[in-house]
């Protein structure tokens, strides 16, 4: 598989999200509207490319037995220097995305990505592939995001296009199972065709 | 009275997984029986309860202290893991009839964000033990309801004609969308 296709595969045909269905927790949770969605996405991005990169770079001196601890204690280092960033210079977004934040470290796809890609690549794939997933992470808690966020409040990234109120229930939790059982069902058709 | 709110709040008004979305990948992932659904909220309260507990006492006695509480995060976890290891192998030792049936769950449950969540909100919320341990069960047994309730559901759509596109985690999220919004009427109770 050339670089071009291990990074483009987390779009859409492995998309963490749609396809793989990893990671729902932060998805429903942050995906009021388009930019908290991105917010979460591009987060969790960062902690995928560094721990990818780290345990790739570690792979033949972690001992097999102890490997999942120390993929986590790797892990759990990114999410909290990301949290430390975050609440130093985006006190807002960190206000609303809340504790899901140190949740990044639950977070199935960045374990996973560790456990079955980089702990068996070079470095450099490693990190073309947490690139990738991350990206794909990111686009498709955008796109739940802009249509919840649309369809919610008649708005978009904040600006507001229709009158008055939108379908509320988009913007309350119910909205958020609905929105993204329709959204995987779409991405199933697709990916058949 | 004050702990019959937080219990009547946690469990239903402001349910961990159908207002939180706290642990909504066991809930998809093993909501197709209700008794593993059972087994799994079961060992779900058991966790939850434990881990509240060591996670309050090691963040009161020796985060604190220490001033390093921006290392919650990375010992919260390790705790957690090491805790669900030890319960494991605990279980293994004295109760094999009980290791038969939550045995299979507890790897899973590490990575269930619900437990992680709970100790850091029991912190946030700045909870005492009791109400923090108060707090845990009763949002654990949220957890258990929702998830019995779901693969309840889950059992009879079985015999439903769900459209192919729609088979699978589709229709499953879509009846977790319904499942939240009848919750939704519980938000006058508190």
């Amino acid at each position: 598989m050339s670089q071009m296709q291990n990074f483009t595969k987390g779009f859409l045909k492995e998309n963490p999200i749609l396809v793989l269905v990893l990671g729902t927790c932060p998805t429903l949770a942050t995906t009021s509207s388009a930019l908290n969605g991105m917010g979460m996405g591009l987060a969790t991005t960062f902690v995928l490319i560094g721990s990818n990169v780290v345990i790739s770079l570690m792979k033949n001196v972690i001992p097999d037995k102890v490997r999942i601890p120390a993929f986590i204690v790797v892990i759990a280092t990114f999410v909290t220097i990301v949290d430390q960033v975050m609440q130093a210079y985006v006190p807002s977004l960190y206000e609303t995305l809340g504790i899901f934040i140190p949740l990044i470290v639950v977070n199935c796809i960045v374990l996973g990505r560790a456990e079955a890609y980089a702990s068996k690549n070079t470095v450099w794939s490693s990190f073309v592939d947490g690139a990738g997933m991350g990206l794909g992470f990111t686009g498709a808690l955008g796109v739940l995001g802009a249509v919840r966020e649309i369809l919610g409040s008649g708005a978009i990234a904040g600006f507001k296009f229709i009158e008055g109120d939108g379908i509320l229930v988009f913007i309350l939790a119910p909205g958020a199972f609905i929105a993204l059982g329709y959204l995987i069902a779409i991405v199933n058709r697709i990916n058949k065709a | 009275m004050e702990f019959i709110l937080l219990i009547i709040s946690a469990i239903f008004v402001n349910n961990v997984v159908l207002a939180q979305f706290l642990g909504v990948c066991p809930f998809l992932g093993v909501s197709n029986k209700v008794s593993t659904a059972l087994g799994m909220s079961g060992a779900v309260v058991f966790v939850i309860v434990l881990a509240t507990m060591v996670t309050y006492l090691i963040h009161t006695y020796v985060l604190i202290p220490l001033g390093i509480t921006f290392m919650q995060t990375i010992t919260f976890i390790l705790v957690i893991a090491a805790l669900v290891q030890m319960v494991e192998i605990i279980l293994k030792k004295i109760s094999q009839p009980l290791y038969q049936s939550l045995g299979i769950f507890l790897p899973l449950i590490t990575t269930n964000c619900a437990v992680l969540g709970v100790a850091i909100l029991v912190i946030k919320k700045d909870y005492n033990l009791l109400e923090g341990v108060v707090y845990g069960a009763a949002t654990a047994i949220g957890f258990g309801l929702a998830l019995v309730i779901l693969a309840g559901i889950r059992e009879q759509m079985e015999l439903a004609d769900v459209p192919s596109g729609m088979k699978g985690v589709p229709i499953s999220l879509v009846t977790a969308g319904i499942l939240a919004l009848a919750f939704m009427g519980f938000a006058g109770l508190v």
